[in-house]
């Protein structure tokens, strides 16, 4: 306790040390010795309800409520709930935290307890809770610690290794990028350039028996502003876009870098930013990213 | 049910402490002392035939602290006492059941309450069953949040009615200054900082006369022309959080809808509390609420029911209405509530 530093100023506490001891009568000691043995009750009325947490009287007729208790839960419906952004010393728990009325299957009344969703925003009417319960129960409402989300979705982890190997046209174009040149091919059907190489057009299927070498430079067709780290990425945010490279006549996907976010736009024109020749190997981490020229925009049709 | 008669009993005389939002040092003795005097001057009375208070020992955490507070009436000869562990309210509650025996005329009621002493939104967990709600810690703020999300109201409609409530205590002298609500600082979500009553240490006295002495004192008395009230299980869960049916049914047994009402005072701390208290009184659009600034401008726990009835009572005497209402409430969530109709 502080000891207040003006004399005219006292802390006083009012405290029964130890706790009152109160008797619980036959029908909340029926409720709390339940409960000691996780396992919630209400008590039926004349007309049939069941009242949990039980009272000795139908709170609507004011007669005392039948012999008869019923066992309700342990899961229940959310009716209404306040969010606890931060919890005082005396509440359940020490996060935050809902406090809900909660109507337990096979009750017709709310208990009142607190809801410890992950998150607040799981928090809504209707949802299903299920009580956690004290490690060691005494007969006490906190018995129960406090109630969560019904298990509605459970996580399933997938992971397997593979080996990649680049053979064919990607290796033909990943040899070309350690050049530090962007490799094509030009059907002669179609009269398309695909970019990267393919050995295929994927329009007609017609062989592409030669490659064509491209410019680095090219016009953003369409870009993306992401907001969340990949390890592949410079900084956050960072851009993503389709650069339709000089001679071709399909996108490819490259980060954009040197330029702040939001300055990026469609129809700018940029360069491919390569590693140092000393460092360059057969792979697409040779181009750092794509940068602007700083030349007027191009009109994309 | 068979009608009861009864005696004609106004309020005569209302006085109230320019009301703080800190402890100013005054024990509750010296609070109550100027009220008990303005009341005494305006009737002309030094005695009465039955006196009632209403407090709460928990406020300032010692038993029996009514009991010092009789110091401020004059209690020798011994006089005709008694108090109520409740808002001055139901005192006055009491001293209109007394005045109805006939063989008293006068009933002196007073009510008051230092919240800043503790910590209000905790020593209220102390009003809940010991068995089921207390152990949780299920604290003031928290019960009136969850009752908040029962009724659902729209966001702008509580704002204006804090925004209204400031804005009519800051011109009642005897309510606090708050500003005009700002921020959008969550309290107990769904309430906000500024939908919680202000903490407020302050005292009331009411005189009550019955028959020919109320005209003799007062030119134009508040006559209580119905007073009842009503309540609910103290568990929220078995009640409808939404409504009060109890508030209802206190203002049908007490005639609210007998006439016109043209001001009501609600015992509304929080926001969303006026809204149900509109509901149950079915109060329409002619009626003015609150022009005292409410519990939302002041709000002297204890106390602030009777000034309730104080306020709606002084629009009659000041000769500025004709009928007014009322309300008071006591326990969580609105579990209680006493109905007053007022007429010149
Ligand atoms: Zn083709």
């Amino acid at each position: 306790m502080t000891v207040p530093s003006d004399p005219l100023v006292a802390q006083h506490v009012l405290e029964f040390p130890g706790g009152y001891t109160r008797t619980t009568g036959p029908v909340i000691g029926r409720f709390l010795s339940e409960l000691r043995g996780r396992r919630i009750v209400g008590a039926r009325t004349a007309e049939g309800r069941v009242l949990v947490p039980p009272l000795e009287y139908d709170p609507a007729t004011g007669e005392p409520v039948t012999g008869e208790y019923v066992e309700v839960g342990p899961a229940g419906t959310v009716t209404t709930w306040a969010w606890v952004h931060e919890p005082l010393d005396g509440h359940p728990v020490d996060r935050p935290f809902a406090w809900a009325l909660i109507k337990l299957d096979g009750a017709d009344t709310a208990l009142v307890h607190a809801v410890c969703p992950e998150h607040p925003k799981a928090m809504e009417a209707g949802m299903r809770v299920w009580p956690v319960w004290r490690d060691q129960p005494s007969g006490h409402i906190t018995d129960i610690s406090y109630f969560v989300p019904e298990v509605t979705k459970i996580v399933s982890n997938v992971r397997s290794e593979y080996r990649l190997q680049a053979g064919g046209a990607l290796r033909v174009f990943l040899e070309g990028v350690r050049r530090g040149v962007f490799l094509g091919g030009r059907c002669d059907q179609c009269d398309k350039v695909y970019v990267p190489y393919r050995a295929a057009c994927p329009a007609c299927g017609n062989a592409i028996p030669d490659t064509l070498e491209l410019p680095d430079t090219g016009t953003i067709t369409t870009f993306a502003i992401n907001n969340l780290p990949d390890p592949r990425a410079p900084q956050v945010p960072f851009v993503s876009a389709y650069i339709l490279l000089d001679g071709a006549d399909v996108p490819m996907i490259a980060l954009i870098g040197d330029v702040p976010a939001h300055e990026v736009r469609q129809g700018m024109r940029v360069k491919a930013v390569w590693v140092p020749e000393s460092e360059r190997t057969a792979s697409m981490a040779n181009i750092r990213w794509f940068a602007p020229t700083g030349e007027p925009d191009v009109e994309l049709s | 049910m068979r009608a009861l008669a009864t005696r004609e009993v106004a309020i005569v005389a209302f006085a109230q402490t320019r009301h703080t939002p800190h402890d100013t040092g005054l024990t509750e003795p010296e609070l109550i002392l100027p009220v008990i005097n303005e009341v005494k001057r305006r009737t002309g009375l030094e005695r009465f035939g039955f006196t009632c208070s209403g407090s709460c020992d928990y406020l300032a955490g010692a038993p029996f602290s009514f009991v010092s507070a009789l110091d401020a009436l004059g209690a020798w000869p011994p006089i005709s006492e008694s108090h109520v562990e409740m808002d001055g309210a139901w005192a006055l509650y009491e001293a209109w059941v007394r005045l109805q025996h006939g063989d008293v005329d006068s009933a002196l009621v007073y009510g008051f309450g230092k919240s800043s002493l503790g910590d209000l939104r905790t020593i209220m967990t102390l009003q809940l069953d010991p068995y089921y709600l207390a152990p949780l810690g299920l604290d003031q703020l928290s019960y009136a949040a969850l009752q908040a999300a029962a009724v659902g109201a729209d966001r702008k409609e509580l704002d204006e009615i804090v925004r209204r409530s400031r804005a009519d205590g800051r011109a009642n002298p005897y309510a606090l200054d708050l500003p005009d609500p700002e921020g959008e600082d969550l309290a107990v979500q769904p309430l906000k900082q500024t939908d919680v009553p202000p903490s407020t240490d302050g005292a009331a006295a009411i005189v009550l006369a019955a028959g020919d002495l109320a005209r003799e004192l007062s030119e134009s008395p508040a006559f209580v022309r119905g007073i009842a009230h009503r309540i609910e299980p103290h568990y929220l869960g078995m009640r409808h959080l939404a409504r009060s049916v109890s508030a209802a049914d206190a203002a049908r047994a007490a005639g609210v809808g007998k006439g016109p009402v043209e001001v009501a005072e609600l015992h509304a701390q929080f926001p969303h509390e006026e809204i149900i208290l509109r509901e149950a009184l079915e109060l329409t659009g002619d009626t003015v609420i609150n022009p005292s600034g409410g519990p939302l401008a002041a709000n002297p726990v204890m106390a602030t029911g009777l000034i309730r009835i104080g306020e709606a009572a002084q629009r009659i005497l000041d000769g500025q209405a004709r009928r007014t209402v009322a309300h008071a409430a006591g326990g969580p969530c609105l579990q209680h509530n006493l109905v007053t109709v007022l007429e010149a």
